[in-house]
């Protein structure tokens, strides 16, 4: 790991000066920049320790209806929060299904929005790759690309966004809040992460010295509260990333969908909004037959980037999957076993 | 550079200056503390053999900088029995042969004992392999781990009990 200087600021404004100057990253629990740092791929001169300033920590409920998660909320915090789980079942499970209770501990609800690809070859420093070298080339491409994107890659970068708590954020229209060198300002999550183009090393639509303060979910959010679930399906049952996921939310009214949302992961280099497929779903019958048509709207534009025309059926199956079980959605506190495609949820031992 | 940092650890108050903020935890107890009981397996966060509670949470002390735990309230594997008397959840590993070549065995307890007051995973067995997956095995001795867990777990919940009653 490349030394560098450690400072801890005690403000919002003080964290933004530090974070300003060239070379300096943020540190927040540090579950993935610690991780890249010690194989070389991050290269921080300076880390500027986020995790004491005051009041970022605080899970608020506005007059609007909203809810505003601080950035430095821990994700198992959150995810455990009953209040939280009751109205967006599906965020917190997709949390749950996440990395492992100890990294659940320590990880921040603002690091897990900047947490990096998983891409192998992204990691190996020994790999040619555009994102942690513009110009270098991607190794991607010819090697082992299985699990890399079927959705918005270009021949510059294939990899693909790794969190699941991101899925159903973008679903229900999260908006994250920034502080800056020119103060506050809001993005919608869906903004946050860009698609690789000619820049794979742009990976987000942040500025040097922009801090993550908070995330808002919009008082709409809640009203999937009684249809919302997020489905994974992974390499093996726990503690792996997804192969490909789906969050998926319905408002139905007098037997008819009122309103859909739908936003897929592990397909792209950022959270993927399936705004065709809520087309398809909004004003049908929820059926099979109407769910197949969504899933096959959503993956319309699919291409395989390698070894991976499988993911795009996959996905596809998962879609369907996920909208088939949210008939079966009761409330909960914690789901047996998170995201899994083959259980249904069971409710919490009174 | 030279980082003074104060914490408790296993319940004695230690003031620790850093001569170089990249030390982990992990290093920081192993290499700096003599605190060995603490392993490094992949020290990326992907094992769970390196798990600590700080401040009463089960982390990955692999993936924390020492430098930003300051003041933290650190438990490790050395500080969990009471004078010679094992931890119900280190008496329950032996009861159910919950290792074999017991690398891992230090984390799978911390982990244990940090999912236990979490209070998640109740006496089903499919929830606690769920939040214990955070500790691989190479043995594979996950069979007797569950079991140890939750008995322990079971023990630990009678004994409260009593003590309430």
């Amino acid at each position: 790991m490349m030394n560098f200087d450690y400072v801890r600021p005690a403000s919002v404004a003080d964290a933004i000066a530090a974070g300003s100057e060239k070379g300096a990253s943020y540190l927040a629990s540090g579950t993935n920049l610690l991780d890249l740092m010690k194989g070389g791929v991050s290269r921080p001169s300076r880390l500027v320790d986020v995790t004491r300033l005051p009041g970022l920590d605080r899970i608020e409920h506005l007059p609007d209806g909203s809810l505003r998660i601080g950035a430095l909320v821990r994700n198992a915090d959150l995810a455990h929060d009953t209040e939280f789980a009751r109205s967006y079942p599906a965020v917190a499970e997709a949390l749950l299904s996440g990395a492992s209770a100890q990294l659940r501990n320590a990880a921040t609800v603002g690091g897990n929005l900047m947490q990096r690809t998983r891409c192998a070859y992204f990691y190996d420093a020994g790999s040619a790759c555009n994102r942690r070298w513009p110009g270098a080339g991607c190794d991607a491409l010819k090697g082992e690309n299985r699990l890399h994107a079927v959705l918005g890659w270009s021949e510059g970068c294939i990899a693909t966004h790794p969190s699941d708590f991101c899925v159903p954020l973008v679903a229900f229209d999260a908006v994250v809040e920034i502080e800056g060198k020119g103060g506050r300002r809001e993005l919608p999550l869906e903004a946050l992460h860009r698609l690789p183009g000619d820049a794979p090393e742009r990976e987000t639509a942040l500025e040097r010295g922009d801090l993550i303060v908070a995330l808002r979910l919009p008082a709409e959010a809640k009203d999937f509260a009684g249809h919302a679930r997020y489905i994974k399906v992974r390499e093996r049952t726990s503690y792996a990333f997804a192969v490909v996921s789906a969050a998926a939310g319905l408002r139905i009214e007098d037997g008819k969908i009122r309103e859909a949302r739908l936003a897929l992961g592990g397909v792209a280099a950022k959270p993927w909004r399936a705004r065709d497929a809520e087309q398809v779903l909004a004003g049908a019958a929820p059926d099979v037959a109407c769910y197949r048509e969504a899933a096959r709207a959503a993956l319309a534009d699919a291409k395989p980037s390698g070894d991976n025309a499988f993911k795009i059926e996959l996905a596809q199956r998962i879609v369907v999957r996920a909208l088939t079980l949210l008939p079966q959605v009761r409330r909960i506190a914690f789901p047996r076993c998170p995201a899994l495609p083959s259980r249904p949820l069971q409710e919490r031992n009174a | 550079m030279n980082l003074p940092l104060s914490l408790t650890i296993n319940g004695v108050r230690r003031e620790i200056v850093l001569d170089d903020p990249r030390v982990t935890l992990l290093d920081l107890l192993r290499e700096r503390l003599d605190l060995t009981g603490t392993k490094k397996g992949c020290d990326r966060g992907q094992c769970g053999a390196c798990t600590i509670l700080v401040d009463g949470r089960r982390i990955n002390s692999c993936l924390a900088l020492a430098a930003s735990h300051d003041g933290a309230e650190i438990v490790t594997i050395e500080g969990v029995g009471r004078g010679g008397e094992l931890h119900p959840v280190q008496a329950a590993f032996i009861a159910h042969d919950g290792f074999q070549c017991g690398f891992c065995t230090p984390g799978q307890i911390m982990s244990g004992i940090g999912m236990i007051q979490e209070g998640q995973a109740g006496d089903d067995p499919e929830r606690v392999r769920e939040c214990m997956s955070g500790n691989l095995c190479r043995c594979g001795a996950y069979q007797g781990i569950t079991e140890a867990v939750l008995e322990a777990q079971s023990n630990m919940t009678a004994t409260k009990q009593r003590r309430s009653a």
